[in-house]
């Protein structure tokens, strides 16, 4: 029996969540989104502030919430990396001074190895190996999960954009609020509704790095750039002329080709790799033409596709604690107390 | 018996202290320039093992809340706060220049008459400490001198170091003795500023906030830990933010 505290703190996200034998017990976030809102992305400073007022209080509910004392706890477990250093800094000092103060261990993990684990809270062991597609506003990965508390090897990244950032950037180019994925994912499914899925091709927005030869030298990686440049062109041409722009039909095209690419992009390295598991994780995950294309293609291929229910894929202290929990029951070494912060950790470190 | 474990890295030094009522069991500070959440917590466990104590005997918390550099700053507060949650005691949250005062008043009751500069720190007269705010400012705070602890008169600022030495005569307050200018700010400008006297504490340590915090824990007695009574941290400058300005066209 194990009983892990988990801690999130590498963005705008104060999570801390409690996990007792791989189920999970309580996931308390507090968000300071709003705070960013008005600036059209994460302030670091504003954001590390905000989890230093909210990382007692929700440290105080997730106990509360689960009914349990800290002096229960086994061991606590802390984003250590990558992620905003001065975010990162709070709670990880935090989490030194819960394993200080409660003579516990204590395990850094990688902010990515954390998206990953997370889905076992909902799906139970991963298959070995696993590819994992991890899609949010700061990364956009796609991994070989052989043994997620050692193993994680990086097949592709992005080469410039990550993918929610694509989205929140268009978001702001069609006047939606920051952040912007829910909201395109919201006016595409509006724009299918009543139009047909049709609509998704209204506008042939381009699919960047899959074919010739930058699908050869790029084979796994992804690169939004050109897709949005091409978005704003298009807009940019609408206003000068005039013209209402489309804004329904420009988010479902937009959203379509994102999903497009990363969807090959995963199917291909799980038929060239040999792996028949297919997780998708991060905040994109979230999205429902992602979720759904996803689908399909993984069947059509007898790939088996995971995705973490939608508050599990965003960041969040639940993943921190599963891979934590994760870490102990595989009998891992604790990280030491003189434990750093890594705001660039690469996937390779499972934890420091 | 009571212990009381002090932190402060609102600045150069990471510094961790033990005392129980009015004895010094153990400090330690090392210099850093960055990198203080690394260093802290095995420093309070090396402090709790020189002071022959465990982390459960401590009976409170204090912590300097800056001013000082964000970051590091933050490190202090938050490992006080969440200590004091895990181990339910209060925790105290004391000025940082406050802290400096109080080691530069001792120095100068300690060498007064030998070291130069002392003379200053005869009773009621004010002095300045200040701290490094990066970016060509300091931190600040004026106090004056009496028995005991120093009485703050005016501070905590930020400001460049000319503006501070301009305000400090402009509100006359350099005749009546305000000044010399103590800590690591006067020491990076002494040509605006007036260098510290030789052998003037320039940083703050963690005894000198264990003292302070001692002393204000005996006034208001109870040790129960008031809720909305966090030690909150002395940032005295808003972050940087800018609103984005209009979109940018592609083409
Ligand atoms: N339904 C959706 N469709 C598309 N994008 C979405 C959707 N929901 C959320 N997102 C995007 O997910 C991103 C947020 O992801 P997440 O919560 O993982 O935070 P993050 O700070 O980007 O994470 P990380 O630190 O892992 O990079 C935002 O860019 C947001 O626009």
């Amino acid at each position: 029996m194990s009983l892990v505290l988990g801690i999130e703190t590498s963005c705008d996200e104060t999570g801390v969540a409690l996990v007792r034998d791989g189920r999970l017990l309580i996931d308390a976030v507090a968000s300071s989104v709003d705070e960013h809102a008005r600036f059209g992305g994460v302030v670091p400073e504003v954001a590390s502030r905000a989890h230093l007022e909210a990382m007692v209080p929700t440290i105080e509910r997730a106990c509360a919430g689960a009914g349990v004392r800290l002096a229960d706890l086994d061991a606590i477990a802390v984003t250590s990396g990558p992620g905003l250093v001065g975010a990162l800094t709070v709670g990880v000092a935090a989490a030194k001074a819960l394993a200080l103060g409660l003579g516990v261990p204590l395990f850094g993990v990688n902010h990515l190895a954390a998206h990953v684990a997370v889905d076992t809270l909902d799906h139970g062991p991963l298959p070995e190996p696993t590819m994992a597609l991890l899609v949010s506003g700061g990364h956009s990965s796609l991994l070989l999960v052989e043994d997620v508390t050692s193993t994680v090897t990086p097949l592709g990244r992005t080469i410039d954009d990550a993918a929610g950032e694509a989205f929140d950037k268009i978001a702001r180019l069609l006047g939606l609020p920051f952040p912007g994925g829910p909201h395109i994912d919201r006016a595409a499914a509006e724009a299918v509704a009543e139009r047909g899925e049709g609509v998704r091709s209204a506008i042939a927005f381009p699919r960047g790095l899959t074919s010739g030869r930058d699908l050869e030298r790029h084979r796994y990686d992804v690169s939004f750039s050109g897709l949005k440049t091409s978005v704003a062109r298009w807009v940019e041409r609408r206003e000068d002329a005039g013209e209402r722009v489309d804004v329904p039909a420009v988010a479902a095209s937009f959203q379509e080709a994102v999903v497009d690419v990363l969807t090959r992009k995963a199917v291909l390295a799980c038929r060239e790799q040999g792996v028949d598991t297919l997780l998708i994780g991060g905040g994109v995950a979230a999205n429902s033409r992602l979720r759904a294309l996803a689908l399909e293609r993984c069947a059509d291929s007898g790939i088996r596709l995971r995705v973490p229910r939608p508050a599990l894929c965003t960041d969040n202290g639940a993943m921190v604690a599963a891979l934590g929990s994760l870490l102990v029951a595989a009998g891992r070494a604790p990280s030491e107390l003189g434990l750093g912060v890594d705001s660039a950790m690469p996937v390779t470190a499972v934890r420091s | 018996m009571s212990l009381l474990l002090a932190v402060d890295t609102s600045g150069a030094l990471v510094t961790v202290a033990a005392a129980d009522g009015d004895s010094l069991l153990a400090e330690q500070a090392v210099e850093l320039a960055a990198r203080h959440a690394e260093h802290l917590a095995p420093m309070i466990a090396a402090v709790l093992v020189e002071a022959g104590r465990a982390i459960d005997e401590v009976s409170a918390v204090a912590v300097g809340v800056g001013p000082g550099p964000f970051t590091g700053l933050r490190v202090g507060v938050v490992t006080a706060r969440v200590l004091g949650l895990v181990l339910g005691v209060p925790v105290i949250g004391v000025c940082s220049l406050d802290a400096l005062a109080l080691q530069v008043a001792e120095w100068g009751e300690g060498s007064a008459g030998s070291a130069a500069g002392a003379g200053d720190l005869a009773a009621g007269r004010e002095f300045v400490v200040t701290s490094d705010a990066r970016r060509r400012e300091v931190y600040w705070a004026a106090y004056r001198t009496g028995d005991g602890e120093p009485e703050p008169v005016r501070g905590p600022g930020v400001d460049r170091p000319a503006d501070l030495a301009s305000a400090a005569a402009r509100d006359g307050l350099g005749q009546k003795g305000f000044g010399p200018f103590f800590g690591r700010g006067a020491a990076l400008y002494p040509e605006v500023l007036t260098a510290p006297p030789e052998g003037a504490p320039l940083d703050v340590r963690a005894g000198a906030v264990a003292r302070l915090a001692g002393r204000r824990v005996a006034r208001v007695g109870g040790s129960e830990r008031a809720r909305g009574q966090e030690p909150v941290p002395l940032y005295l400058r808003r972050p940087d933010a800018v609103a984005p300005g209009a979109r940018k066209r592609v083409s």
